[in-house]
């Protein structure tokens, strides 16, 4: 067979993968929408469920997952940038560092259902946090450790190292050109960081359903001692474990989960690009 | 120097070492967790080795209730699920890398990346409801299951589920072949096609197995997906046409029973088990993937 012939044939299936590969997702976002838009209502956005979930709205998993998501910021925010600081300015490369390098990378490939029982083994049992938002957002933080670090340290290490030699040459200690150059100029790729692994947060079922997941709470949580309804577990909930569920319902909550996740994930995006068009070097 | 001017730069350099001692300790904080991590694991699940005998623990049966706690349907469910998601996974991340890297016109890769990072930001809950609503039941109509709960529906959706991260690894080991491997073959007068199959491609294996092993390690540790879509029997998937039949993960186990068992009772410490299992297996997968990341790359003629 002739060769080029043999090259057009090789591209259109490569070509036709790739379209295997797309066309689900499309399809699962697209089903999602549309079924999910008939659920779309204030009521469904800003109510108490009620019937055994079967009406009402969502409110309280909504405000569960922003809970949540925030609390997660709060711990990981600090930790992963500090260590992004550390493994991208400090740290030599000395056999410490490769177990540091070693640990994030097995914090990304451990199972979120390892991290549920860690949490509930650590936070809920061992330090009587109970199942509550505490002990879900720790969870949930040690989980996206791993995504903002890789992220954020590969934002600090595309500033050129003219940058710090500069920063050096003019006085500045370390600490004062990390502060005053190189994290303002990684700070979208920070922000991205930081957007990736608190998306991951906001959809992760496993993690929570120990630790701070209410099956079914009218009410929005008091402290952050409480438990909490959340979207991805009530989405769990009203798909398998209650008969009879109205279908609306169940596309109206994965409608409302996959928006808000989405979104973040767009603002990753568009924050990456936006100052990677702006960037001077 | 003026003794105020001294003492201003005394308390600067006082507070930056208390910074970048802060830092070194976060830096470290990672190593910690995954000890911590490991620690908890090992200190609520080890029991189970002194309360079963062993012989009950790598039995066939799991029926916690009746105190058979045999483990090996379950983690020859997750093994059966998990190959059978790869071996969906391979091709269609390997091909879909080169088709990204080396053959897409620009506007095809637009579409491609941004559609490929949407798909590693769905939930995995959100697929499982999707395969449950809409996969499961297309299963039972078209290829004759008894149930659309499948051993294979679920390996389909995991598929897409370690997707992005095969694509992407295999990505940067496409990007990392150095050009004049290229060039030397094109010169050669071998086709563009022929270029990426036989030099391309093979050149950049030890990367894509490295894909493939963290593509492997997404799928062993999913849990809500596999919970929802695979039918949860925990019977041993041996035969050929357990493709097509139930079957229960070690993951989907622990997720469905540990809300209900009490505190500190057997059946506790035996989920707690699975988890040291399924922490340790990832482990080694890592370990392995991560090999070749500490490796110092050695490119260009020295092979």
């Amino acid at each position: 067979m002739n060769r080029y012939l043999v090259q057009r044939l090789g591209f259109a299936l490569l070509t036709g993968v790739s379209l295997v590969v797309v066309i689900p997702v499309v399809l699962v976002v697209a089903v999602i929408l549309l079924k999910g838009f008939e659920a779309m209502s204030w009521v469904f956005i800003s109510s108490m469920p009620h019937d055994g979930m079967k009406a009402g709205g969502i409110f309280p998993a909504i405000v569960g997952t922003v809970l949540l998501t925030f609390g997660t910021a709060l711990v990981s925010i600090p930790i992963g940038v500090g260590g992004t600081i550390y493994l991208a300015e400090y740290a030599r490369d000395t056999w410490l560092t490769r177990c540091i390098r070693l640990a994030i990378v097995n914090l990304a490939g451990i199972p979120s259902i390892v991290y549920g029982l860690f949490g509930l083994g650590l936070f809920v049992l061992f330090l009587k946090m109970g199942t509550s938002i505490v002990a879900g957002s720790l969870t949930l933080a040690i989980m996206t450790l791993p995504v903002i670090i890789s992220t954020a340290e590969e934002a600090l290490r595309a500033v050129p190292m003219e940058f710090r030699t500069v920063s050096a040459s003019l006085g500045g200690t370390r600490w004062q050109g990390i502060r005053n150059i190189i994290l303002p100029q990684a700070f979208p790729g920070i922000i991205t960081g930081i957007l990736l692994g608190l998306l991951r947060a906001a959809g992760e079922t496993a993690p929570i359903l120990f630790t701070v997941a209410a099956f079914y709470l009218p009410r929005l949580p008091q402290s952050p001692f409480d438990q909490t309804m959340s979207l991805p577990y009530h989405l769990f909930v009203v798909s398998t474990q209650v008969p009879g569920m109205p279908e609306e319902m169940q596309y109206g909550t994965a409608l409302v989960l996959l928006a808000l996740v989405l979104s973040m994930n767009v603002a990753a995006t568009v924050v990456r690009s936006y100052f990677r068009r702006r960037r001077q070097w | 120097m003026n003794s105020r001017e001294d003492l201003r730069t005394r308390w600067l350099s006082w507070t930056e070492l208390a910074i970048e001692a802060l830092i070194r300790v976060l830096g470290f904080s990672t190593v910690g967790f995954v000890l911590l991590i490991f620690l908890f694991l090992l200190k609520e699940g080890v029991p189970v080795f002194f309360e079963v005998p062993l012989g009950n623990l790598f039995g066939t049966r799991w029926y916690p209730t009746f105190g058979y706690f045999g483990t090996t349907p379950l983690i020859l469910g997750s093994a059966v699920v998990t190959v059978v998601a790869v071996v969906i996974a391979l091709p269609l991340g390997v091909a879909t890398a080169v088709f990204v890297r080396e053959v897409a016109p620009s506007w095809a890769r637009e579409i491609l990346k941004p559609t490929i990072e949407t798909l590693a930001g769905i939930p995995s809950v959100v697929l499982g409801f999707f395969g449950m609503t809409i996969i499961a039941p297309m299963v039972h109509q078209y290829l004759g299951a008894p149930t659309g709960l499948t051993v294979f529906t679920g390996a389909l959706i995991l598929a897409y589920m370690a997707l992005p991260t095969i694509i992407s690894v295999a990505e940067d080991a496409l990007d990392a072949v150095p050009k004049s491997y290229r060039d030397a073959a094109l010169a050669m007068g071998a086709t563009q096609w022929q270029t990426i199959w036989r030099v391309v491609v093979p050149a950049a294996r030890s990367g894509i197995a490295v894909a493939v092993m963290l593509g492997m390690g997404r799928a062993i540790g999913e849990t809500m997906t596999v919970m929802m879509v695979t039918g949860n029997a925990a019977r041993i998937p041996l035969s050929l046409d357990s493709l097509f039949k139930p079957v229960r993960t070690m993951t989907a186990t622990i997720a469905a029973e540990m809300g209900e068992v009490a505190q500190g009772s057997v059946h506790y410490h035996a989920l707690f088990g699975l988890g040291i299992i399924l922490f340790v297996l990832t482990f080694l997968i890592n370990l392995l993937a991560a090999r070749s990341i500490f490796k110092k790359q050695r490119r260009g003629g020295l092979r």
